[in-house]
């Protein structure tokens, strides 16, 4: 479905006013993602998660330096690809509740993604009216500004808009944050059930832990850079068969694993790294 | 010891959010406090700390009344970092306002020497938990209550700041309040636990 080769990308770094460096915040990145498969990318804060997201959905900002190659279904993606599939094939959920226009009521914001999809206006409002009872979403909150919606609503709305649009390719931004138990699992299925459906899911997340229920394959960042990229099955017992350090070192900190560091330290982590 | 005795509490009268509410935390003790979320625990986070005043019982800090100038010895620690420092104060400044850490104990929390020229927007958020962590530590704290301060970092990142704060509280004996939807984190942490649902603490 989609896969990225050898992805690279540089963003400018102010150090003054007038002097004006590049950050590497993607290096050498690849992945490939099939129909019907959950994908997780988990790692700190900072690792370029949601810049790889920006970067399949055409959305980075401008000047950026990218290099590498990303595919669509065998074919090269380029800007003009994106722009054309953006909404249709590729949406994302992104990981920003204001995201949502704050002077439109849900249901009309969850149409006029169902429009761009290119559905007639009538169908739309039926297909939005469907998602929004698909995510349990009530009369109430389907007639509420943005701000009216808790979190968790305001989640199942996004994650709605990523639904109508019939997309191929769902990207979540951390989709699960600031969410209680009950609504997180249930924000999680959808995205299962979506995979389920023969779509393709990328789940962007920092909780590796809610991650792996619903995940296929998860693939661990870090800086920027690839650590490693595991079948759930291998995030088990005390992760041997993790090749990895850090992804060890990320499982076993977990606190119904052994939560403690295992025997390196942070700094011998990171050189390893590098 | 800090006691909150029948606290009852509502923003609007017709929906009572906590009622008759009492809790006892000892010096040295770790509590877990879970629930749903509007159940109320960050409210009753507020209430211990003094950003709220109950509208009938009180909080009681040895026998007294918490202070109302000066450090307050019950120190509330938010879960977005970001929303709690002065986005103008540099770094330095920000981790100075009450108290001046040595430098051993911004090692223990990972704070580097570099980031006192930073502005807290350079900062991730973990990095800047530990700092607003490290600030609500001064001599004259006795309690903290820790409002989901983990919920969004990563694991390696989460137990780091867990591990320093859990070293400085058995030094100085504070107690500590944790509040967290994650039952395993809680289960780590804190040897008693309570769940407040429907306005009522329960053991859990």
């Amino acid at each position: 479905m989609l896969t990225i080769d050898q992805l690279s990308l540089q963003l400018p770094l102010y150090t003054s006013w007038w002097k004006r460096d590049w950050a590497t915040c993607l290096d050498e990145f690849s992945l490939w993602v099939s129909a019907g498969e959950v994908h997780a990318v988990v790692g700190a804060s900072g690792a370029g998660k949601s810049l790889l997201a920006y970067a399949i959905m055409g959305l980075l900002p401008t000047p950026a330096y990218l290099n590498g190659q990303l595919y669509y279904q065998g074919k090269p993606l380029n800007a003009s690809h994106q722009r054309q599939l953006r909404g249709r094939e590729l949406a994302l959920i992104p990981q920003s509740l204001s995201a949502l226009d704050p002077l439109v009521r849900t249901q009309r914001q969850v149409a006029w993604a169902a429009q761009r999809a290119g559905h007639s206006s009538a169908h739309a409002r039926h297909a939005s009216q469907q998602a929004l009872d698909h995510y349990q979403l009530d009369a109430r909150a389907q007639q509420a500004y943005a701000h009216e919606l808790s979190g968790g609503m305001a989640r199942r709305v996004l994650t709605a808009m990523a639904h109508v649009s019939q997309a191929k390719l769902v990207i979540a931004d951390e989709p699960s944050v600031g969410l209680d138990p009950h609504q997180r699992q249930r924000v999680l299925d959808a995205l299962r059930e979506l995979a389920d459906q023969g779509k393709s899911v990328i789940l962007i997340t920092h909780d590796l832990r809610h991650a792996l229920p619903i995940a296929d394959r998860v693939t661990i960042m870090r800086d920027g850079k690839l650590v490693e990229t595991a079948p759930v099955c291998a995030f088990q017992g005390s992760g041997a068969s993790l090749t990895n350090a850090y992804s060890q070192a990320l499982w076993l900190a977990l606190p119904d694993n052994a939560f403690a560091t295992t025997g390196m330290s942070r700094r011998q982590q990171e050189a390893n790294v590098a | 010891m800090l006691k909150a005795r029948q606290l009852s509490f509502h923003f609007s009268p017709s929906l009572p959010l906590l009622q008759d509410v009492s809790l006892t935390l000892r010096a040295g003790q770790w509590l877990g406090l879970s629930g749903d979320s509007g159940a109320g625990k960050s409210t009753l986070g507020k209430l211990l700390a003094g950003y709220l005043a109950p509208q009938t019982g009180d909080v009681i800090l040895d026998g007294e009344a918490l202070p109302t100038c000066g450090v307050q010895p019950v120190q509330w620690l938010p879960q977005s970092p970001e929303l709690a420092v002065n986005p103008r104060w540099r770094v330095g400044k920000i981790l100075r306002e009450a108290w001046t850490p040595s430098d051993a104990q911004c090692q223990a929390f990972g704070v580097q020497p570099s980031w006192i020229s930073r502005f807290p927007q350079s900062l991730s958020g973990g990095e800047l938990q530990r700092v607003c962590v490290l600030r609500a530590l001064a001599p004259e704290v006795r309690f903290l209550v820790a409002d989901e301060i983990s919920t969004m970092l990563d694991p390696i990142t989460q137990l780091e700041l867990w591990q320093a704060l859990k070293r400085e509280a058995e030094q100085r004996q504070l107690g500590v309040l944790v509040i967290s939807h994650d039952s395993a984190l809680l289960e780590r942490l804190c040897p008693q636990r309570l769940h407040l649902s429907e306005g009522q603490l329960k053991p859990w």
